[in-house]
């Protein structure tokens, strides 16, 4: 088990660089759909005791929005906006790379400080998802493109299901299911918003919106 | 009973979406919101049985906020009606920068004004904390069409960045509820559940370094719904786009229901013995909010901006308060109620000027009293109350914080809460009463006195009466009920 969680857990951080490097927009939701592939993988993997029906049920539905549902949803958008890379962001890749390593050394210590009261099944998952949420927060505020944006509340949104997934085991089946459909609304909600701004301002550059204010 | 609070308007709204007249939803509207409203009543004289393993409940503080948001719901409801007739079908011009635009489907506003009263009623009875999350994160989502009801480019940015930073920081809360499970573990044990009455009982078992952490991520991801400066920036933006009756809704009712999240974080971090810990953080946010709001109400050229930052300020105020603890606890839960009635009943005549005047500008809206002479009356009356003149409510729940920071001996506090409340009420006074007195602007064609549909007064006039009242007469109930509700606060 700690070998499958250990493998999905570096090949988040793993997508997490592809995302803060990549330009292409259509790349960028292939990640995302990636990463939630790979916390199917947690949500089975993470406990020591056998496979339950819980972890399944949350695993399928869990790695079904976010590695199917939602890319499908944003690469229409994508299609409705017509864009296909992100150009001139307001910080370059390769900073963005640099700032990504110091987060990731910033997660390390943070979660060294922060003593677990029971072990985990690897000691990589606290920084991994403090990381991916790290690398979600950054790609809200680094990129332009309205649609950038939404993939990195997805990413944030992984990060924290990461972290949920693996340290608190019993979470009612009932609350997961609702984040899941909250995050689910919200990613429909904001894909109509993109498709709205597309049209609006014939692009979805967020930089454009900025008329509001005092 | 709280399986049809919730239900009534959760089917109503999602009827509103099937229904193909206009006339017909807006009497599912009327009667959901009069159905919702009466079912609240009914919590006065019997608190409803909780379900789901206490899952969902209604306690003091979560009555309190439910019954508040109930009755403004019906004044918007009201409202709305007016509203909506003079809404609907028609191509408009723009009253800032002259385009053409249209309005969203109608049925997209009455369904998403029902729904989102479904998820704000859900927010005050959930005890479950992964459950009170959801709801949150829901109100959020349903709003989001209301705000962008104007279809135009300044209404979709605002409805974007509300969007982005309350989903944002609603994420950070959701990592602060495993947070708080974690602090939950309870090594050696089971873990406790993650709902308000077993963390409360059994909260001396909980990771303190954990619950710490857990408390800063509530508080800065409901702060930042509820409009806690830094984390502000969404609010006035959403609150000058959005219609009238929606910012109405989205300051008297949504933020309260934000400010019940932070509330259950600090009750469950009281009874774990870290109050002081919570107390400082919620003192220190509440001061940086009101001196925020001050810096933009002064000279500020927009008067439904000028209500926004207003908000900023009183969710400050009750920060402050239940920083404070002991009785200004009591005096925060009590601002709420006046807060939510004067503000909203302040929106309500704001969109009555505005559709009038036809412009948001505080120089160029001149004579309200003149051309509006209810609405204009009650935008002053409003003034009055909102910035806590006796013998409206908000005086004496304001008194009631200052007095609790004067016993505490913190004088600090007192000096800078009081000046900055002069510095408000003195820039408000200056847009508000150069709104209502002058002459009305020569337009092609003049504005003269006209005579305002009861369904546009009645509502704000209604909620003007009961701030009036409560400044003048506490009802026993109501008393207790807060008193209650300070209660599990300390």
């Amino acid at each position: 088990m700690t070998t499958w969680s250990d493998t999905a857990l570096i090949l988040l951080v793993l997508t997490d660089f592809s995302l803060l490097g990549s330009t292409r927009l259509g790349a960028c939701i292939r990640f995302v759909a990636f990463q939630g592939v790979l916390l199917g993988v947690l949500t089975l993997t993470a406990h020591e005791e056998m496979l339950s029906l819980r972890s399944v049920t949350l695993a399928i539905i869990s790695s079904g929005l976010k590695g199917a549902a939602f890319p499908w949803l944003l690469l229409r958008a994508l299609q409705a906006a017509n864009v296909r890379r992100e150009i001139e962001p307001f910080v370059g890749y390769n900073l963005s790379l640099a700032i990504g390593t110091v987060a990731l050394l910033a997660s390390l210590w943070l979660s060294s400080r922060l003593p677990l009261p029971s072990p985990l099944v690897s000691p990589l998952l606290v920084p991994v998802a403090l990381f991916t949420s790290f690398t979600g927060l950054f790609l809200i505020i680094a990129r332009k493109k309205a649609l950038t944006q939404v993939v990195g509340y997805l990413v944030m949104e992984n990060g924290i299901y990461a972290f949920g997934v693996g340290t608190v085991p019993d979470t009612p089946l009932l609350v997961e299911l609702g984040v899941l459909l909250d995050v689910f609304v919200a990613v429909f909600v904001m894909g109509i918003a993109v498709f709205h701004i597309s049209r609006q301002f014939d692009h979805i550059d967020t930089d454009q919106l900025a008329v509001l204010k005092d | 009973m709280i399986a049809a609070l919730l239900l009534v308007p959760t089917l109503t709204g999602l009827l509103c979406f099937a229904l193909r007249a206009d006339s017909g939803r807006r009497a599912v509207l009327l009667l959901a919101a009069l159905v919702h409203a009466g079912l609240t009543v009914t919590t006065w004289w019997q608190l409803p049985a909780p379900m789901l393993n206490d899952w969902l409940q209604l306690d003091a503080p979560g009555r309190v906020f439910l019954t508040i948001t109930s009755v403004l719901f019906l004044a918007a409801a009201v409202y709305s009606l007016g509203y909506l007739r003079q809404e609907t079908h028609v191509t408009r011009t723009d009253i800032e920068e002259g385009f053409l635009f249209a309005n969203a489907p109608e049925a997209t506003f009455t369904g998403c004004l029902l729904l989102f009263l479904a998820a704000m009623t859900l927010v005050t009875c959930s005890h479950r904390f992964g459950l009170l999350w959801v709801a949150i994160e829901m109100t959020t989502l349903v709003s989001a069409p209301l705000i962008y009801f104007h279809r135009h480019h300044r209404s979709l940015e605002a409805a974007w960045k509300y969007l982005m930073i309350c989903s944002v920081g609603i994420a950070l809360a959701l990592l602060g509820n495993f947070f708080l499970a974690v602090a939950a573990t309870n090594p050696g044990g089971e873990p406790i559940p993650l709902v308000l009455g077993d963390l409360v009982r059994e909260a001396a078992h909980l990771h303190p370094t954990w619950l710490k952490a857990a408390f800063l991520l509530l508080l800065v991801g409901y702060g930042t719904k509820m409009g806690l400066a830094p984390l502000h920036t969404w609010l006035p933006d959403a609150h000058s786009e959005a219609p009238s009756v929606v910012s109405a809704l989205l300051s008297g009712a949504l933020l309260n229901c934000a400010f019940l999240g932070i509330l259950r974080a600090q009750q469950v971090c009281s009874a774990a013995g870290q109050a002081a810990f919570g107390q400082d953080l919620l003192v220190g946010f509440g001061l940086l909010s009101i001196a925020v709001a001050a810096i933009f109400i002064v000279g500020q050229s927009d008067y439904k901006r000028m209500l926004a930052y207003s908000s900023v300020e009183h969710m400050g105020i009750l920060s402050l308060g239940v920083g404070l603890g002991g009785a200004a606890t009591f005096g925060s839960l009590l601002h709420a109620v006046n807060h939510s009635l004067t503000k909203a009943m302040l929106f309500l005549a704001a969109g009555n000027i505005l559709t009038v005047y036809r412009s948001k500008s505080t120089t160029e809206v001149r004579g309200v009293l003149h051309v509006l002479p209810t609405s204009g009356a009650l935008w002053i009356v409003g003034f009055l109350a909102i910035t806590g003149s006796p013998p409206f409510g908000l005086f004496l729940s304001e008194l009631t914080i200052v007095k609790a920071a004067i016993d505490q001996g913190r004088v600090g506090v007192v000096a800078a809460f009081l000046t900055l409340l002069m510095a408000i009420f003195i820039g408000m006074a200056a847009v508000v009463l150069r709104m209502a007195q002058g002459t009305p602007p020569d337009r092609p064609q003049p504005l003269t006195s006209q005579s305002e549909s009861l369904l546009s007064t009645l509502p704000a006039a209604a909620l003007a009466g009961i701030v009036l009242l409560l400044g003048l007469y506490l009802p026993p109930f109501l008393t207790q009920a807060l008193e209650t509700a300070a209660q599990a606060l300390r």
